[in-house]
């Protein structure tokens, strides 16, 4: 039995510790906000944060995540009340919205460190988010909005 | 499956003359009180009460809400935005009460041009501008006589507004729900009037999508979510070739792996059946197959493309022919001629194809993401031994969908059935990202010879065409389309050459193989445009010409087409030095009935690495219903299209597909994304495609702006390094 704290609720889990955390969040928790998109930690679509940091879940052991705070998709808020999640909406940046969990879950932790990023910035903190759709210029745009919502523009 | 809402629909055709309109009737029959899989999205339907349902579009509940049920699948382009502002826009709703709802399969749904139901070839609002329209204005007219009724005054006295309807009197203001049962027992009217446009208050105005909010907080739900009780994962080992059969298999070490269930032997191949997603594809990694690997095992891209150049060496079938071309090319004061080629290509949707079934001895139940759901309905029932009323396709979300999920095929649906069958239990088919890429299904590989002769001015007099690649058609239900050997997939974008050269050939060899192919956003345009419009900057430059001067000249009969070429070139400075160390590059390209023309600005480092700086866009489609989804989708078609332009490409060796994932299959990443900026013609023409027309000018005009920046000829992509 492994112990997940995630999105702040302590949760007993039965898995093999191998499995990566992302079939655990999605399968055994019924979290699916959190996505797969690769498998190979090449497209963020599975990111969440552990301890506040931006990993990819899709390889990351589940063992390795027992103890750690956990924040999925569904923990950013739990009314939409977050400032990347009224950028989103206002700016409207999802398509297909696939991978949008992913980079919000990325930018997140961007915000987090950086309460006035560059576009330099957003480069680096995003590059590991792939959206096939192409919403790369609204997320930019978005990532800003946010930024200045944050700081407590309107 | 229990939490479920099953749907019967009565058919009742009542076919305004020539319009095509079909009514029927609803009727929804609740079983249980809430769904945990593929109903409405969260926060986006709920459950009606006793709805108002005039036809198969609408239903309007006794709390005011108003559900329009969407026939188009939802894979990013906004269907489930833009559709329902046509009918809310008719029916004079709320807009904050609108709730949407996927169509189940029926044909109340099928495509108005196409005859099935189907989300393809940029189609959606050129389907549905008038049937949702009169749907919603249906709707309205039933409202407003069921108030007149309660009051006992002439419907004409009243109008409709914001969810009410309105009356002269004192307390003569109803709301649409408060009139649902009401309306319901209305006749339904035929020849509804639609509005003016001019009186329009939805359509033409941005508007925000509706499905935003259940894609920020995790809450969408996309086929790789749904969970029905009693299902089982399932990850399946296909041939590495395609064509390829399972000869033998040792199962043992799979059926050890904790968490696997069982492994079967399906017509794809071997399937592993786990409790999750990780047991399956451990076990699969587990299996030892022996597969006879059939006519294709040989198969090599370095070899098509050698018969592929040899061919395009001769004309082929002609697709198109205008004066003498042969004649003109002789009496030419200059001639050129020019090869061009483009790989095949996987869609690459960020969801890996899925598919979840429900098989039982009399009916069947579907959950996935597809944008063909008559025929993977039909293919379904023909796998299950059922009549296709027996099975029930639920349309989830789609994780991008570029075509893949529009397969005539119906692979990743008939092989689900398929498992399910052989497993005898509900079962959820995962593809890998790996299985995703290698799956076939590409966008074909070509080979494009082209040729022009010019005047002693630099004007072309004559332009040849010789088109070398695959049918996508052919083998299909839709080979019926072509004709005369020519399958217009294949020849669009070149075929219809805007520009006016009065001595024209376009011909076609079709070439055969056993690597699938299928339409990949922008189809034939997607390589047609490229080798178009980069050939047609050669054309300029040999003839001396600014090459937006000598489109303009070119496309005199084509003010639509000219008037984005204007507005791009405006936008975008040309003719002004661009910032130092970059070039500007033009295409224009005419597909799906849009016009579109695009100037990208480009650098090339030292390295021959290309950077895309800003890529600006023009774009005539007619009349608008969201333009911020106009916006959108040209964004991500420019974004698509660079991906395509500058990165990918599928080959094979030994009959093998050597690309895996998204490392030897790149996207274009954050990095790498360009500044882009979208103009829209103001329009009163009837609306055309917005999903794919972003594609096919991009890449040319990219490699047009490497030839101005660096002088040399980009005719093969993917790009990669210049040099």
């Amino acid at each position: 039995m492994i112990t997940l704290k995630v999105n702040g609720k302590a949760i007993n889990v039965d898995v093999d510790p191998a499995t990566p955390l992302l079939w655990v969040l999605r399968e055994t928790i019924g979290l699916t906000g959190t996505k797969y998109g690769c498998g190979v930690a090449q497209c963020g679509a599975c990111t969440v944060h552990l301890n506040g940091e931006a990993i990819r879940s899709c390889v990351k052991r589940v063992a390795d995540a027992a103890g750690k705070e956990i924040t999925t998709i569904e923990g950013l808020s739990t009314d939409l009340s977050h400032p990347l999640q009224k950028a989103w909406i206002e700016i409207d940046v999802p398509q297909c919205g696939y991978c949008q969990s992913g980079q919000i879950m990325s930018a997140a932790v961007l915000l987090a460190e950086n309460s006035q990023p560059t576009d330099t910035d957003i480069d680096e903190a995003m590059t590991g988010n792939i959206c096939r759709c192409g919403t790369y210029p609204r997320i930019r745009k978005a990532i800003h909005r946010a930024a200045e919502m944050k700081r407590g523009g309107t | 499956m229990t939490n479920e809402m099953k749907r019967r629909s009565f058919l009742k055709v009542s076919g305004a003359a020539g319009g095509g309109l079909l009514i029927s009737l609803f009727l929804p029959e609740v079983i249980g009180a809430g769904r945990d899989a593929g109903g409405p999205q969260p926060g986006m339907a709920a459950l009606p009460s006793l709805p108002f349902a005039p036809n198969a579009f609408v239903r309007i509940g006794t709390d005011d809400s108003v559900t329009v049920i969407v026939n188009k699948s939802e894979m990013g382009q906004g269907v489930y935005t833009s559709l329902p502002m046509l009918l809310a826009e008719e029916l004079e709703a709320d807009w904050s009460k609108i709730k949407v709802e996927a169509a189940p399969v029926d044909a109340a749904y099928n495509h108005t041009t196409f005859g099935i139901q189907m989300t393809g070839g940029s189609t959606s609002t050129a389907s549905e501008w008038e049937r949702f329209r009169k749907a919603g204005a249906t709707a309205r007219v039933m409202l407003i006589a069921a108030a007149a009724q309660n009051w006992g005054v002439d419907s004409k006295a009243l109008r409709a507004e914001n969810g009410f309807v309105i009356g002269p009197g004192s307390g003569q203001r109803a709301s649409f729900g408060s009139l649902a049962d009401a309306a319901a027992k209305i006749e339904v009217p035929k020849d509804v009037p639609l509005k003016d446009p001019k009186d329009f208050k939805l359509i033409g105005k941005a508007t925000r999508r509706l499905d935003t909010p259940s894609k920020v907080n995790g809450s969408a739900q996309f086929g790789l979510d749904v969970k029905i009780p009693g299902m089982m994962t399932v990850v399946v080992a296909r041939s590495p070739v395609f064509g390829g059969k399972v000869a033998s298999f040792n199962a043992d070490a799979a059926k050890a792996v904790k968490g696997v269930r069982n492994v079967l032997q399906v017509p794809s191949g071997v399937a592993v059946i786990a409790e999750g997603f990780w047991p399956a594809k451990l076990g699969r990694d587990k299996l030892e197959i022996k597969w006879d690997e059939g006519a294709s095992a040989n198969l090599s891209t370095v070899g098509m493309r050698e018969q592929y150049a040899g061919l395009a060496q001769k004309p082929g079938k002609v697709a198109r022919k205008v004066g003498d071309p042969a004649k003109a090319m002789a009496r030419a004061a200059k001639m050129i001629t020019a090869e061009y080629e483009v790989p095949y290509l996987a869609h690459a949707p960020m969801e890996p194809l899925n598919c979840v079934v429900d098989l039982r001895s009399d009916r069947c139940e579907i959950w996935t993401g597809t944008q063909f759901q008559t025929g993977d309905r039909a293919a379904a029932a023909s796998v299950a031994g059922l009549k296709p009323e027996q099975v029930q396709i639920h349309t989830t979300l789609l994780g991008g969908g570029f075509g893949r999920r529009a397969n005539p095929a119906s692979d990743f649906v008939i092989e689900a059935v398929q498992v399910a069958k052989a497993a005898k239990a509900p079962v959820k088919v995962v593809w890998t990202r790996e299985d995703d890429t290698r799956g076939g299904y590409y966008r074909p590989m070509w080979y494009d010879r082209l040729g022009a002769g010019l005047d002693a001015q630099g004007n072309p007099i004559a332009w040849t065409h010789t088109i070398v690649g695959q049918s996508i058609m052919e083998g299909t239900p839709f080979a019926m389309f072509i004709k005369d050997g020519i399958d217009n997939a294949s020849v669009e974008g070149a075929a219809d050459l805007l520009y006016g050269v009065p001595n024209l050939q376009v011909d076609l060899h079709t070439t055969r193989n056993a690597v699938p192919v299928l339409w990949w956003r922008s189809v034939g345009h997607s390589h047609n445009g490229f080798a178009v419009e980069a050939f047609f900057d050669e054309v300029a430059h040999a003839g001396g010409k600014d090459p937006v001067e000598l489109r303009r000249t070119l496309l005199a009969n084509q003010p639509r087409m000219r008037g984005v070429l204007d507005l791009v070139a405006e936008k975008s400075n040309w003719g002004k030095p661009p910032p130092a160390g970059r070039a500007r590059g033009v295409a224009t390209h005419f597909s799906f009935d849009s016009y579109v023309a695009q100037v990208a600005e480009v650098s090339v480092e030292k390295n021959g690495a290309v950077r895309v700086h800003r890529v600006v866009c023009a774009v005539d489609c007619g009349r608008i219903v969201n333009p911020d989804t106009v916006k959108a989708q040209m964004e991500g078609g420019i974004i698509f299209g660079l991906t395509a332009a500058l990165k990918d490409e599928i080959t094979l060796d030994r009959g093998r597909v050597q690309q895996r994932n998204f490392h030897d299959y790149p996207m274009l990443r954050m990095n790498e994304a360009p500044e882009i900026e979208v103009h829209i013609m103001p329009s009163t023409e009837k609306p055309t495609g917005v999903g794919e027309p972003g594609v096919p000018p991009v890449a040319p005009a990219v490699a047009n702006a490497i030839f101005a920046v660096t002088g040399k000829r980009v005719r093969k992509l993917p790009i990669g390094l210049v040099g």
